[in-house]
């Protein structure tokens, strides 16, 4: 119904793309008819960010060509893709919440009176309402955005992308953070865009959205096309046997469990009330499991799940409302990260730069933080011997490279980072180790060192919660995974029970048992 | 061990100030020779002696990405109360009826009490920081307004002056021939919050704080009660600022202090910490201290005026803080 007029509204040709140490895409084709809605889908880290940031204008591409309205074109910045009509609509949000919808639909290009001099407020109310009126939303356009819900913030998004005249608009995961409702509402606007001949790229890991709305879908699976289809020829199933059956080749390979029947930590009821200060962050209902000595426990849910939540509220670094935690067969309360720590708990968080690494620190500094401790004489004077032994020991242990423990973090590579952040923790000796995201953006060879570093540690009988949005990660790591969805426990699944189709099934849909 | 590769834009970064010292203390040699006599040399840090020992304090509260202030103001309250009671508190009755004129007289307790309401102050601001969550600026504005206030309350606007040899001994005195007591104060708490902040757990926290708050939350550090006493710390150093200047001066003012904190918080910056948090050093705070001293002097040695002094400290804060951008930038990946 979508590719009958004509040429595509987007057709991008053999784009390929290298990072350092890394090609995020090869050789991927991508075509986006007109008034066309296109899903988008793929894994975490299967390329689809970086097709829409060439496509914005943020990367350019190693090779390929970009045909865009029928014509050849090159995107040289975000700035430049606006002008041409595609307008992204990213995660998070963009806009100022200081100030009203009408300033925010028209940042940057107010409409002026007295030659431009000044801004007219009247042209600004009227023609944002008239945007608003399009899409069928009835609020008042002097609205401060930061009064909004994020699906009205969302809506604010859609109404600057029209008010550019964008031809394109692409959504990257714009349901992540609403609720159901509020998804039917959003999926409304989409087709009524869609009616006024706008296409739209939308990507989601919600694969019932996929079914519902969009006309045809392209999927991306290690950063080269894994498949295409009209949605009316495809089912969930099939959809997810695209997604997967990646090569698990370069993944580290575990051959022994080291599970114990000891239950290091035991959940019950983990409930938490929605956190004001961060709209994006979920909330949980009704959270148990436990994790025994020496077992690795993944955590698998779709973003925005709820999966960091649990880390957070189980290290006492958020609050929680209700539940209870015992820890080696004792109730016990945490109500700060310190309490978790002298418990025996570590946490590696999901964000390196924002919530682990003293970036104006050294190496020497960044690692030795938590045990430091332990390491001081009178007075509380560090024994600077101590400090340096202790470095180099988990230097060799966990082959960390630095030119000298002197060196500020910073200037290490992700993955070396990643240990140091492991080493701090491993300082302290813990009994239960979280770890969020442990191989997020760092290259394909300390991933496997990283793995095989967390299968030792679990051999030397630390139990180990392990958070993934990768599901190979989940499969190839853990010796028993639960789902979470929207702040719910989905599924629990046994080492032989784990197939990639199983975990996608609990998180993207409703509850599945195994 | 392999030590030998270190950052060059780090070493940079630690060195500048005292390249920038050295330029120009050569500089002003040339210009006029009498710059490096000892009686000048020892001069200069008089100078900088009671705004150094507060800048001390600050380095602590910059380090953890804070500020303060009030501490000119906080230093003149200190003064006040303390050379009040040392005169045998005449305006402490008035205030609250008791006769303390029996404490009258004791230097320490004198120094001690001056001590004690910095520290007070420093509580007081610091709870309000960490527990009511109003920003550092924000709490210690209303601090330098109010501890002001309470100065000119305290004394009736009026000043508390003639002390005995024994009280501005601390301000006047000179020991090892021409070393000023002052200078020796400063050298010795500089020697000691050096010692504290690179050598102890506890500066290693003051650091981590700084460098990423949420981080340092993470790793179990408690990250309030850490902020708080900075605050307590640099309180201390205005109290003992207070008390000196009250002795150099043999007279404690209620306007005492006024503009300190630009002084100090300039001789920080200059050294090389940064506003950011979690990378400087007391080190630093020395030299960017001794560099305000040396512009001063040697300004007015080659008849410059006042006014011109001021307009190069601005610019070279300004600088100052332009270059941590840079190496801020370059540490980034």
């Amino acid at each position: 119904m979508s590719q009958s007029n004509g040429t595509p509204m987007l057709a991008m040709r053999g784009i390929s793309k290298s990072f350092p140490g890394v090609k995020a895409l090869s050789d991927v084709t991508f075509t986006v008819g007109r008034g066309e809605i296109h899903g988008l889908l793929g894994e975490n880290g299967a390329g689809k960010s970086t097709l829409m940031k060439i496509l914005s204008g943020v990367y350019s591409p190693d090779a390929g060509d970009i045909l865009y309205d029928g014509a050849a074109v090159t995107i040289a910045s975000p700035h430049h893709a606006q002008q041409m009509g595609i307008v992204t609509i990213y995660q998070e949000f963009t806009l100022v919440p200081s100030l009203t919808i009408a300033e925010n639909v028209f940042i940057g290009r107010e409409p002026g009176m007295a030659g431009g001099a000044f801004m007219s407020w009247g042209k600004l109310r009227e023609q944002t309402r008239a945007i608003l009126q399009s899409l069928n939303i009835d609020i008042d356009p002097m609205t401060p955005v930061s009064a909004l819900s994020v699906a009205e913030q969302q809506m604010v998004e859609i109404a600057r992308a029209l008010s550019m005249q964008s031809k394109l608009i692409v959504m990257d995961e714009p349901t992540s953070a609403l609720s159901e409702s509020e998804v039917q509402q959003l999926l409304g606007i989409c087709r009524d865009l869609k009616a006024k001949g706008i296409s739209i790229i939308f990507i989601t890991h919600h694969l019932e959205e996929v079914i519902h709305l969009c006309d045809r879908l392209t999927v991306l699976r290690d950063g080269q096309n894994a498949g295409g289809a009209a949605v009316e020829d495809i089912t969930i199933d099939g959809i997810i046997q695209m997604m997967v059956g990646r090569s698990a080749s370069d993944l580290f390979k575990r051959t022994t469990a080291y599970a114990t029947d000891e239950v290091v930590m035991r959940v019950n009821g983990l409930t938490t009330a929605k956190n004001i200060n961060h709209l994006t962050a979920t909330a949980l209902h009704d959270v148990s499991f436990e994790v025994r000595r020496g077992e690795i426990l993944g955590i698998a849910g779709l973003v925005g799940a709820g999966r960091t939540e649990i880390a957070r509220a189980v290290f006492g670094a958020d609050k929680f409302i209700g539940g209870t935690v015992e820890f080696m067969g004792q109730p016990v309360t945490i109500h700060s990260p310190l309490d978790a720590i002298q418990l025996g708990i570590g946490l590696v968080p999901e964000d390196r730069k924002q919530q682990a690494l003293f970036l104006s620190l050294a190496t020497r500094e960044n690692l030795t933080i938590t045990a430091l401790g332990k390491m001081v004489r009178w007075l509380n004077f560090v024994r600077f011997d101590a400090e340096r032994a202790l470095v180099e020991r988990y230097r060799q242990a966990l082959n960390i490279r630095m030119f000298s423990p002197e060196q500020t973090i910073g200037n290490l590579s992700g993955g070396n980072q990643q240990k140091v952040v492991i080493a701090r923790w491993l300082a302290m000796e813990p009994k239960l180790l979280i770890v969020d995201e442990p191989t997020r953006g760092i290259d394909v060879a300390a991933k496997a060192e990283v793995h095989q570093l967390l299968d030792e540690l679990a051999s030397r009988g630390i139990a180990i919660v392990m958070i993934s949005s990768e599901l190979p990660e989940i499969i190839a790591m853990s010796d028993r995974v639960i789902t979470i969805r929207e702040g719910r426990l989905t599924g629990q699944f046994t080492r032989a029970e784990i197939t990639e189709e199983r975990l996608m099934g609990a998180m993207a849909l409703a509850m599945v048992t195994a | 061990m392999n030590n030998n590769r270190i950052d060059p834009v780090r070493l940079l970064g630690q060195f500048a100030p005292v390249i920038f010292l050295v330029v120009l203390v050569l500089i002003f040699y040339s210009l006029n020779p009498r710059f490096l006599l000892p009686l000048n040399i020892w001069n200069v840090l008089r100078q900088v002696s009671i705004t150094g020992l507060i800048a001390i304090g600050m380095t602590f509260v910059i380090l953890t990405a804070g500020i303060d202030l009030s501490v000119g103001s906080l230093l003149a309250v200190s003064a006040l109360i303390c050379a009040d009671v040392y005169k045998g508190g005449q305006f402490f009755t008035r205030i609250t009826g008791l006769d303390i004129s029996a404490l009258g007289g004791n230097v320490a307790l004198a120094a001690t009490i001056a001590i004690s309401i910095g520290i007070l102050g420093g509580l007081l601001q610091g709870t309000a920081i960490t527990r009511l969550g109003v920003p550092a600026f924000v709490v210690t504005l209303g601090g330098l307004s109010v501890f002001r206030g309470a100065a000119l309350q305290y004394s009736n606007g009026g000043p508390i002056s003639t002390f005995d040899e024994a009280y501005n001994f601390w301000g006047q005195g000179k020991v090892f021939g021409d070393v000023p007591v002052p200078v020796i104060l400063f050298i010795l708490f500089a020697i000691l919050a050096h010692i504290i902040l690179r050598y102890t757990r506890y500066g290693r926290h003051v650091y981590a704080i700084g460098g990423n708050p949420e981080a340092a939350r993470l790793s179990g550090l408690n990250v309030r009660r850490l902020t708080l006493s900075v605050y307590v710390i640099v309180g201390f150093f205005a109290g003992l600022g207070g008390f000196i200047l009250s002795s150099r001066l043999n007279s404690s003012e209620a306007v005492a202090g006024a503009g300190y904190e630009l002084t100090v918080i300039a001789s920080v910056v200059i050294g090389g910490t940064s506003l950011f948090g979690g990378r400087g050093s007391v080190l630093g705070t020395v030299v960017g201290s001794v560099l305000i001293g040396v512009l001063n002097n040697g300004l007015v040695l080659n008849n410059v005026s006042s006014y011109v002094q001021q307009i190069v400290i601005g610019i070279i804060i300004v600088l100052a803080v332009a270059f941590d951008q840079f190496i801020k930038s370059r540490q980034k990946r």
